[in-house]
């Protein structure tokens, strides 16, 4: 009986010390949803601002579960999104092998990092908008299935971060770790494997978390010019469009996009908890 | 006294170029013997630790001429002849403490059945035995050398080069520190060029000293060290033993007071 009574008593003094990390964290979004759900409503009222310009949350909260013939909005909207997803990972994934395998490349051969990493950053000063209508009509005129140039829109986008980051990582190497190597008489190759390779990790995954949202970015970019039929890209060009009829669908798709960015941040984020677990825990 | 193990004759080593150069080393003669503990004791800028890259082929000598078991740095680097002991403890953070100690087994091609025996055997020797799988992080500044030269010795290399490896160490973890060196040198009687700018370690440690100077690097006195096997907590305090410390600081000082 007494021992029940101090296993209570510890149960008691316990929960200050264990409250989940968790709840902390829904805890915190949740009052900034609500902080800018009062700002957003507010700012509403006090300058008269009308719908077709900024919906009643409410509004778009609707548009979401508006029965279609085609079903509620949003399962059309998943379906758009999941293909935007896929797009955006095929894009990714090329991006990213591309831009590992240049960063290898430019790292090895400090000639050849003299003459292309200019064209390679020039590569991003593009203004991708101008130039993903002629990706998309030109591969569209080559029979290539619809879903590649968005694919390719998304690598161009993924592969910079990638570049940069991963060539810096492979040259961080400490200089007595190196030596240690050159004291076993490592070939360039171990070299590569053992030590520049596990040492370029972290900034691989810090380019990935980068690359994964612009790759969402570059593949709904992909999908706004005209002709295309799928993807979260099209439900934003009908939904403005449409705006002024139906005012909370142009944001419901732009909700749509936006957690598809923070599933894809998130996707990489975990990879990154599970492959870089030497890190000391902030 | 049959061959040198190590041998540097006239070596000189100058950084630089022409308009602005720096003499680290100037004609340094060096003769170590199979199975001594010797120590390159000096001031910063001495070129202790320099002459102890040229030795391991780290760094290449602007003249002279440097030999392992007979053979060129380079070709004694290739045998796999020496094993390296950083100052810094220089793990590498994403292996555990096991497979540190394994990355030169792992680089130099050996049998992979023989890793675990002679890891497990080499973690007990510096007393990692509980370790293995902890990351460096989690491990302290005396555990991470520790672990360095568990891997040092892995390979079974005759000579271990140790440049000033327990200089980040608090006073009571090196004195601890050199203890269990001296139990690993007597127990595997491997030769030990050892770099530290602790007159105290040096004296302790080494069957041999190497008093070096400054601007430019030159060895300035050899000293015997005399004091007993097995040396433990109470040689510190013997009179011997600060006799000799005595010796190699006056050493020192005759060194400092003739450059100014």
């Amino acid at each position: 009986m007494t021992d029940n009574v101090s296993l209570d008593n510890t149960l008691i003094a316990a929960p200050p010390a264990v409250t989940p990390r968790w709840l902390w964290l829904l805890g915190g979004y949740l009052l900034i949803f609500l902080l800018v759900a009062v700002i957003w409503e507010s700012s509403k009222a006090l300058f008269a601002i009308p719908d077709y310009k900024l919906p009643h949350l409410t509004q778009i909260a609707e548009a979401f579960v508006r029965p279609t013939p085609k079903g509620p909005v949003w399962l059309i909207l998943l379906q758009d999104a999941s293909y935007t997803a896929l797009e955006a990972l095929v894009g990714f994934s090329l991006g990213s092998l591309t831009g590992f395998a240049i960063a290898v490349l430019l790292q090895r051969y400090v000639r050849l990092r003299q003459g292309f990493l200019p064209y390679v950053i020039a590569s991003q000063t593009v203004p991708i908008i101008a130039i993903a209508p002629m990706i998309v009509v030109g591969m569209g005129r080559m029979g290539a299935p619809p879903w590649l140039s968005k694919s390719i829109i998304a690598a161009y986008l993924t592969f910079f971060p990638v570049v940069i980051n991963v060539l810096r990582g492979l040259e961080s190497v400490d200089r007595d770790a190196l030596l240690l190597m050159r004291s076993y008489a490592a070939t360039d190759n171990q070299i590569f494997r053992l030590l520049r390779l596990p040492t370029s990790l972290p900034y691989l995954f810090t380019a990935l978390k980068i690359s994964a949202t612009a790759s969402v970015v570059g593949a709904i970019i992909g999908e706004l010019p005209v002709g295309s039929t799928r993807g979260i890209g099209v439900q934003i060009v009908v939904g403005s469009q449409y705006n002024t009829f139906n005012p909370g669908f142009l944001w419901a798709t732009i909700i749509a996009a936006a957690m598809l960015g923070l599933l894809a941040y998130g996707a990489v984020a975990l990879a990154e908890k599970r492959i870089v677990r030497w890190k000391r825990e902030a | 006294m049959g061959d040198p193990i190590i041998s540097v004759q006239n070596v000189s080593k100058v950084y630089g170029n022409a308009n602005a150069s720096t003499v680290a080393l100037q004609d340094v003669s060096l003769f170590i013997e199979k199975g001594e503990f010797v120590s390159l004791v000096g001031p910063s800028g001495c070129g202790k630790s320099t002459l102890l890259r040229l030795i391991a082929d780290l760094d290449a000598p602007s003249s002279g001429t440097i030999q392992l078991n007979g053979h060129a740095p380079e070709t004694a680097r290739k045998n796999r002849e020496y094993g390296f002991v950083f100052q810094a403890p220089t793990l590498y953070d994403w292996r555990t403490v096991a497979r540190n100690a394994e990355l030169p087994l792992e680089v130099m091609g050996r049998d992979r059945r023989d890793w675990k025996p002679r890891i497990d055997k080499m973690l007990a020797l510096v007393g990692l035995r509980d370790f293995h799988e902890y990351y460096p992080w989690q491990l302290s500044g005396g555990m991470q050398q520790r672990a360095s030269i568990a891997r040092a010795l892995s390979f079974d290399p005759a000579i271990l080069l140790m440049d000033e490896p327990f200089g980040a160490l608090d006073e009571f973890t090196r004195e601890r520190m050199n203890m269990e060196l001296l139990d690993i040198w007597e127990t595997t009687h491997k030769t030990i060029l050892f770099v530290t700018h602790s007159i105290s370690e040096a004296v302790f440690l080494s069957s041999r000293i190497v008093v070096m100077t400054p601007r430019p690097g030159r060895v300035a006195r050899l000293v015997a060290i005399d004091l007993p096997s097995p040396r433990t907590f109470e040689t510190r305090e013997s009179r011997r033993f600060f006799e000799l410390m005595t010796d190699v600081r006056e050493t020192l000082k005759e060194e400092f007071t003739r450059h100014e």
